[in-house]
């Protein structure tokens, strides 16, 4: 028996204007089980999302008017004005339904799997608000729903952690790894290799093999469309600056992508910067996930695009205090904006992050998620860099941080942060008066 | 050996994770492997994010590179092997990407063909990626193994057998890897899928007695592809001096290749008997 080998030398090229890629980034870097499923999703993309077919943008645009409360309000933040001595107008994702801008795509995603005919869907979660709006949609359009959630992110994130379970959703925990969203994402695509022929996974940011980087962001793009609107009619003109968070980068996209095109806006994602920039060579651990500015070209979850990893090419743990930026990759849309000098990356540490967190609570009478509260301690910290007139993106609000906010705070010297010794003070006459 | 010689008699490809619990046992390992019958080697090289991987070869995935298992050590390892079976490395394409100073996986082909791998699997790197990799693999004289999975059909299939070289890897399930206990109903139905290429088909996924590699075989597979069920006895070691993994391994490697070799003997015999 001879085998001879044949091949054709035309196909499997790797063509920088494919599509589904940004410059060097981009691409479907996943196992071939996926690709079909892949491909699937690419052709139900075009057709409902981009050529408008059945009905489908209509149906969701109705869904998130009625069922997600949009549009968000876009607010002058009157005191952080003041403070900061510039306009400071503050995009309201907070006021979604779920509480983060993360419904805009899940709702999307969900509705996209219902016109495609699949029966189930996967989801993995960081901080909760991915897997929760993901549960709420599914309960809202009657799919049955799993979540993967690192372990150490089940802790941190309890409140998601409840709401996914009250919608219906299961809750699967992930320990290998620090047990944080990389990990999650994993397990998630392993569940989509085993189940693909039913299941739809709705991937949480702007990440993954095309089509879910430009997919994602055009789900999450009504939040730009709104406040390019919102601004023009509020303050008489286009912002000279806009600002948001970036973990994958799902807010940040949506935040700026109708700004792209106005070269006079400057655009800032703003990263965690962790404890320090630099990777502790004894533990292999990044105490940030500032995969923006110090990543490396690599391929990761099905893209190439910048991460954090040895010189090997491992992928290193990352740090945040918020468990939604705690992610070793960016999205390669990003990453290419970013390497095309269109996006500036900034980043602030977890000291200032909880700080803003504060400070916003305090002055404007917002919680914002500690992702959020990125966005907000960039602008705090460099107001001269902002312009006259910024916007900032409030990706989400705060409860679901309630806790772990407490705890960091207690650890730490923070100059704005209110004592919580009323419970000891409680407890205290409590078992006086028993 | 090349790879296509291999398989001129159905194969058993056993599969383990170079590194766990370190290289120095990994070599035993292999050795014992080899007196069991392999007739290809499927060895990993670790990498932190093994998306394909079930939970016995995460497992052994981890404990390598705790143990700090690297490319160059891994490189160093298959060079100073002494066996008499090809090589072939299974890992995912960030590691080939970032290995020295190509831009692209040209280093680290390099690099393999040096200390004689013939050939890679990278279970994230689909056709439509592979590109760079197939024509370092031409330049090099390395064989490039593509996955067929249960889903891949038509256009797709067609393009994949075009550009596997060495085997094609017939999926025998969707999933992840991970020993089960039958064979499954879609073996029969891939291996009829891709029964007018070429090239030699060994099926992997699942796989884990010589019962089942021997029904493979007589499903028509030129080969059969074994790891998490090895693994599993690799992850059982004890004292690292004294236990007996070698052992097992080796008794475990005879009977899959002894179900490989029942295989293609009822396979050659005339029909009905
Ligand atoms: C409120 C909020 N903002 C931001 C993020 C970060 O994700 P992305 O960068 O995709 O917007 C998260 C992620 O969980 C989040 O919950």
């Amino acid at each position: 028996m001879s085998h001879e080998t044949r091949r054709d030398g035309e196909t499997g090229t790797t063509d920088e204007d494919r599509p589904g890629t940004f410059g060097r980034y981009g691409g479907q870097y996943v196992p071939e089980a996926l690709m079909p499923a892949v491909q699937e999703l690419e052709d139900a993309y075009e057709r409902y999302v981009l050529e408008k077919e059945d009905g489908f943008v209509d149906e969701f645009r109705r869904r998130l008017r009625d069922f997600g409360g949009r549009p968000t309000p876009l607010q002058r933040a009157d005191r952080l004005s003041d403070r900061l001595d510039r306009e400071v107008y503050l995009k309201r994702e907070d006021l979604l339904h779920g509480g983060a801008h993360k419904l805009n795509n899940a709702l999307g995603q969900v509705l996209l799997a219902k016109y495609m005919g699949k029966e189930r869907i996967v989801a993995e979660t960081g901080a909760g608000q991915h897997g929760t709006a993901t549960a709420m949609a599914a309960a809202h359009l009657d799919m049955p729903c799993e979540v993967y959630m690192g372990t150490r992110d089940i802790q941190r994130q309890r409140p998601n952690v409840f709401r996914m379970r009250l919608n219906g959703s299961e809750v699967n925990p992930v320990s290998a790894g620090r047990g944080t969203l990389k990990e999650a994402i994993n397990e998630t695509m392993r569940d989509w290799a085993t189940n693909v022929q039913d299941t739809h996974y709705v991937i949480g940011s702007v990440v993954g093999p095309h089509p879910f980087p430009e997919m994602v962001r055009t789900f999450q793009s009504v939040i730009s469309e709104e406040a390019r609107g919102q601004i023009r009619e509020q303050a008489g003109r286009l912002p000279d600056s806009v600002v948001a968070c970036a973990g994958g980068g799902s807010n940040t996209m949506g935040t700026f992508h109708e700004f792209v095109g106005d070269e006079a806006v400057d655009l800032f994602a703003v990263e965690a910067g962790g404890s320090s920039l630099a990777v502790d060579e004894e533990t292999g651990v990044a105490p940030n996930s500032a995969s923006l500015s110090t990543g490396t070209e690599g391929v990761l979850h099905g893209a190439r695009t910048k991460l954090l990893q040895d010189s090997d090419g491992n992928v290193v743990e990352s740090h945040s205090v918020s468990s939604g930026l705690d992610y070793a990759g960016v999205g390669p849309e990003l990453a290419h904006l970013v390497d095309t000098e269109r996006v500036t990356p900034v980043n602030v540490d977890d000291d200032e992050a909880l700080e803003a967190f504060h400070l916003l609570s305090q002055e404007e009478g917002i919680i914002p998620a500690l992702e959020s509260a990125h966005a907000i301690a960039f602008a705090r910290a460099n107001p001269e860099q902002l312009g006259e007139l910024t916007v900032i993106n409030v990706s989400g609000r705060g409860d679901k941080d309630l806790e772990s906010v407490i705890e960091e705070t207690e650890q730490r010297e923070l100059e704005n942060a209110p004592s919580m010794d009323i419970f000891e003070r409680a407890a205290g006459d409590t078992e006086g008066g028993i | 050996m090349s790879l296509a010689e291999a398989f001129d008699e159905p194969a058993f490809v056993p599969y383990l994770c170079v590194g766990d619990p370190s290289v120095e046992r990994t070599r035993e390992y292999v050795q014992a492997l080899v007196r069991g019958g392999a007739d290809v080697l499927e060895l990993g090289l670790p990498f932190s994010e093994p998306i394909a991987e079930g939970p016995t070869i995460q497992g052994s995935v981890v404990r390598a590179l705790e143990a700090g298992t690297t490319p160059e050590q891994y490189f160093e390892f298959v060079d100073s092997l002494d066996v008499d079976v090809p090589v072939v490395c299974m890992t995912y394409y960030n590691l080939l990407y970032q290995y020295g100073d190509s831009d692209g996986p040209g280093s680290f082909v390099e690099r393999a063909a040096e200390v004689g791998i013939s050939g890679f699997v990278i279970p994230d790197l689909p056709a439509e990626e592979a590109g760079p990799l197939r024509t370092a693999c031409d330049d090099h004289g390395l064989d490039l193994v593509f996955i067929v999975a249960p889903t891949t059909e038509g256009e797709r299939l067609e393009r994949m057998a075009g550009l596997s070289s060495g085997y094609l890897y017939v999926q025998a399930r969707l999933g992840v890897t991970g020993a089960k206990a039958d064979v499954s109903d879609q073996t029969e139905a891939s291996l009829a899928k891709v029964s007018q290429y070429d090239i030699p088909k060994a099926v992997g996924f699942g796989v884990s007695s010589g019962d089942q590699a021997r029904h493979i075989v007589e499903a028509g597979a030129d080969g059969v592809i074994v790891g998490s069920a090895l693994v599993d006895i690799v992850a059982d070691h004890g004292d690292p001096e004294g236990d007996d993994v070698p052992e097992r391994l080796e008794s475990k490697a005879r009977e899959l290749s002894e179900g490989v070799a029942a295989g293609a003997e009822n396979m050659a015999k005339p029909e009905g008997q």
